[in-house]
């Protein structure tokens, strides 16, 4: 259509476009409204939210008809400078490059907020050299370590974990960040920040100016506590709830499946536990890749489970292993701690009397040498007991090494244990545990908990001449890497659990499976595998980009879906149920809902048809909800249990246009007001002299005006 | 633009017609009405031009653009020698309505004039013709932006302003030619008034210049305004007895029942 004519013309044009543009909209032709031709909506963003505990509130609040301000883009840490004092259009909106996207620079604009409307960061494609936004310390003030337990250990006094880590998504801000991509919008706007916002010679910079506006207003404020009291006030029919308590599910499976309706201490029963962690998190809200953070870890943990299926089939071990994986643990240990307030008291199949040892599995994709390190909790080794089972479980493990490229070493130093869920389990109760990692001491990641934590981060290449299919089955390096850690993980599980030990050697982690899990959740989680695995009704989680691995408040995180599912897949057996069988087993006379979960699942396409081969899973495969038991117990204050909650919002936007000068919108209302009492006082002249005015041709004896 | 371009734009734009309606046609109930029958007979002719239009998009070739900018032009064209014929049309209903009222009401004279009719009727259709212009882009002008981002000009809001205040006064001088020259049956000021309206119109293709849209429209609105004044009786003895504060002689004089 003629674009410009519809937008410029007045009157009857005027009259046409907006009686039409109605229909016009209606038979699919963009709409050529006012609107659009002074904002451009900004589609690729992404917000910080806030998040709040028992004590503080972190992230970022916009007002609440968002924040206006005149672009600037930095283009260095002395250039801050303009945006800061010299400017003369304040507010300003502060476009930076990751590279500027640093502690020092936040807390300065922090500290001037009244200047600064928000910050839009550009995230490149390449990752800086480092870049860590959580604390140095994470989880300081809820794993074991404390004044009572260990406190030369505590608060990070004897080794730094993340010494990279510059603090930043534990910070407060009450102007809006958001995130954009290196892409056309982000290119559009830095257009229009050079054809208007330049000072050209030092002098300022000439009205209209290019501005943005970001909507990120969040409901919540202060703290936990006041935000769900906030959320109780019952005022209308609908109540409006202003904050969410952070959780999702636990996945665990074990070898010998538990009857899912007894709970409590089981007599003569003693489990080995296996665990990772399933999430992480980054500054901006949901974005978060986690490779070297958390998918490394449970990855090997799902191909360690998958190694140890036939051999346990065929020679079962003495105790039984228990495959956990923790979701929230990023956030103050969410899952592991209602784990064991569940195993406290009496509402898990197991009991913590039950527990014989736990291996859990950190970060182990980057290693350095050939080393792997076994952590394990100083303290609690002072007990001989513990410290026999510790060394016990170190041997097995160092053992398990034979035939492979590296070695397990136990630090020298009297170090305390990672921040790991294991602490939470020895809060409870002492119990012999080892957390195997690939830093000795500081953490190797360069990138924890941020969103550059990706697949380069764990130099997960494909030669580039590979289709998507033929990427999914492509073994990489560090996929093989992997994999000798899960068999090593695996013998040293079975060996813990008393299998028999001629059958150890037999043990290996198929690096088939490890490679496609690791495409499936680092770079694609829409592939045929996953899908094939996947039931059809959840099919629609599976995307062409990798997970988000926060945890979220909505309890239907893909990751966690993705992990029962492979866990069922790798670890159960599949029947020949049909599909309704699946849905009700007990039924049938050898199958029980109570001992087994039935999963129906897609299956693969064979090669002559377009059919699936859909059949049911039976695994002893179990999802358990990981809400902190603070908000169980409604102790939104707790100091002993994690208080996260999500704030909510309204909606979440950002768009750029022009502003024009104060002085032209002045002049335009005195101009109206001028024109309006001119006309006021002329129509009022002319109607008292109506009748003289207009007596010319007046027809006799008719009214006046 | 913000709240104070809102307001600007508002009073530029419906200042005039805000004041002749409060100080001529908000005391006189039969006034108010004519008024807005007036409007509802512009919102017709509207009506009618816009399903033409969406008919004639419809088969059109969506993608030429000089296809479109010719269908642009017949739309104005087409819209506005509607608006005329329904400007004719509610002429026609009024005399014929005058006729009924005299017949119904107990005075011998009629309540209202057919010259007030024309002047009450021209206002409603430039009520309504200012609002179709002008509220569409008055709510977009109270958000924070202006219009440039894509290049356009930023003067967007303040011309559309000046532009609608010119078409309401323009339908208001029309409105009282028309009716005239319909009385006296001269049909050439009639064809002078049409052509008038496609020249204003087709003025406005002329838009993002916008000096060179409005500048001959104001020239017109004055010509048509003088025409209008002498129609409706004026002259400029009138003119000057009023403004030298002579008139209440005049009246004394000539013993002019108020």
């Amino acid at each position: 259509t003629c674009v410009q004519c519809l937008g410029d013309g007045n009157t009857s044009l005027q009259k046409l476009a907006t009686s039409i543009v109605f229909f016009f909209c209606l038979s699919d032709v963009s709409c050529n409204s006012v609107e659009q031709k002074i904002y451009v909506e900004l589609n690729n963003t992404v917000p910080c939210v806030r998040l709040l505990n028992a004590t503080h509130q972190i992230g970022c609040q916009s007002s609440i008809s968002g924040d206006t301000g005149v672009i600037h883009v930095l283009e260095s840490e002395e250039d801050l400078e303009w945006p800061l004092s010299k400017g003369p259009n304040p507010p300003y909106m502060v476009l930076l490059e990751s590279s500027l996207f640093t502690r020092s620079i936040m807390m300065k604009m922090k500290n001037e907020s009244n200047r600064v409307a928000g910050v839009a960061v550009v995230v490149p494609n390449t990752s800086p050299p480092e870049f860590s936004p959580h604390t140095t310390c994470p989880n300081e003030n809820t794993g074991v370590y404390s004044d009572n337990y260990g406190p030369n250990l505590a608060h990070c006094n004897t080794t730094v974990w993340n010494p990279r880590g510059n603090g930043l998504s534990y910070e407060e801000f009450d102007f809006p960040v958001f995130s954009l991509k290196e892409d056309n919008e982000t290119e559009f706007i830095k257009q229009c920040y050079l054809d208007h916002n330049r000072a050209v010679n030092g002098s300022a910079p000439q009205y209209p100016l290019c501005a943005m506006q970001l909507f990120s207003h969040m409901h919540a404020v202060t703290n936990t506590p006041t935000c769900m009291r906030r959320n109780d006030i019952n005022f209308s029919i609908n109540p409006e709830m202003v904050c969410d308590p952070l959780g999702d599910y636990n996945v665990w499976g074990s070898i010998r499946p538990y009857n899912d309706t007894v709970f409590g201490h089981k007599e003569n029963e003693s489990v080995v536990i296996a665990a990772a962690r399933l999430d992480s998190r980054a500054f901006f809200w949901e974005v978060s890749t986690g490779a070297e953070g958390s998918v490394s870890g449970f990855v090997t943990l799902l191909a360690a489970a998958q190694a140890l299926r036939e051999v346990t089939h065929e020679a079962p071990p003495t105790r039984n292993i228990l495959f956990a994986f923790f979701q929230g643990e990023t956030f103050d240990y969410i899952g592991s701690s209602r784990m064991v307030y569940d195993m406290e008291n009496g509402k898990f199949v197991i009991d913590l009397d039950n527990i014989h040892s736990v291996l859990e599995i950190g970060q182990v994709a980057l290693h350095s040498g050939n080393n792997l390190f076994l952590h394990s909790d100083p303290v609690s080794r002072r007990n001989n007991t513990v410290n026999d089972v510790v060394k016990n479980l170190v041997n097995n493990l160092q053992s398990s090494t034979a035939g492979l490229g590296f070695l397990l070493v136990e630090p020298n130093v009297s170090q305390p244990l990672p921040p790991s869920s294991l602490q939470r389990f020895l809060r409870a109760q002492p119990i012999p545990g080892i957390v195997l990692a690939d830093h000795e001491s500081a953490f190797n990641n360069r990138y924890y908990e941020s969103f550059y934590d990706n697949a380069a981060n764990l130099n997960l290449t494909y030669p580039s001449d590979l289709s998507p299919e033929e990427q999914l089955e492509f073994v990489t390096h560090t996929a093989e890497s992997l994999t000798d850690v899960a068999t090593v993980v695996a013998r040293a599980l079975y060996k813990q659990a008393g299998g028999d030990e001629s059958r150890v050697n037999t043990i290996k982690a198929d690096p088939k499976i490890v490679t496609q899990m690791l495409y499936g959740f680092l770079v694609s989680s829409n592939n045929s595998w996953f899908q094939a695995v996947m039931a059809p009704e959840l099919k629609n989680i599976l995307k062409p980009s990798p997970p988000e691995y926060y945890v979220g408040v909505a309890m239907s995180s893909t990751p966690t879906r993705l992990v029962q599912y492979l866990l069922a897949n790798l670890t159960g057996a599949a029947t020949n149920l049909t599909q309704s069988q699946c849905q009700k087993p007990d039924e049938l006379p050898n199958e029980s809902r109570q001992m087994y979960s039935y999963l129906w699942v897609q299956g693969i396409v064979p090669p002559n048809s377009t059919e699936r081969d859909s059949f049911c899973v039976r695994a002893s495969v179990r999802l358990t909800k990981a809400v902190s038991p603070a908000f169980e117990l409604g102790e939104y204050a707790s100091k002993d249990y994690s208080t996260w909650t999500e704030s909510r919002w309204k909606f979440i936007k950002a768009r750029i246009f022009l502003v024009a000068s104060r002085d032209l919108e002045m002049l335009t209302l005195g101009v109206g007001v001028a024109v309006l009492f001119t006309s006021l006082l002329v129509t009022y002249f002319i109607s008292t002299k109506a009748d003289v005015l207009f007596s010319s041709t007046r027809e006799p004896a008719s009214a006046a005006y | 633009m913000t709240a104070s371009v809102f307001f600007g734009c508002t009073f530029i734009a419906f200042g005039p017609a805000i004041a002749l309606f409060l100080f001529t046609i908000a005391r006189d109930p039969l006034r108010v009405i004519f008024l807005i029958a007036g409007a509802f007979f512009w919102l017709c002719s509207l009506l009618l031009s816009s399903l033409v239009w969406f008919i004639t998009v419809q088969i059109s070739n969506k993608e030429s653009s000089s296809q479109q900018k010719g269908l642009l032009i017949f739309g104005v064209v087409l819209s506005v020698l509607l608006q005329e014929t329904c400007r004719f049309g509610y002429y026609k209903l009024l005399k014929k309505a005058n006729e009924g009222l005299l017949m119904l009401s107990a005075e011998e004279t009629m309540p209202i004039s057919i010259r007030q009719l024309a002047y009450v009727s021209g206002l409603g259709f430039g009520f309504m013709s200012g609002a179709f212009s002008m509220v569409n882009i008055l709510a977009d002008s109270v958000g924070p932006g202006t219009i440039g981002i894509h290049g356009d000009s930023q003067h967007y809001f303040l011309s559309s302003a000046f532009m609608t205040m010119a078409i309401i006064l323009l339908h208001m001088f029309w409105g009282v030619v028309f009716f005239d020259s319909c009385e006296k049956q001269h049909w050439w000021s009639l064809a002078v008034v049409v052509i008038s309206h496609l020249l204003v119109s087709c003025l406005t293709f002329q838009n993002p210049q916008y000096v060179g849209s409005l500048v001959p429209t104001y020239i017109i609105v004055f010509l048509v305004g003088l025409w209008a004044f002498f129609c409706s009786g004026g002259s400029l003895r009138n003119l000057k007895l009023c403004l030298t504060c002579k008139d209440k002689d005049f009246l004394l004089a000539n013993h002019r029942p108020r």
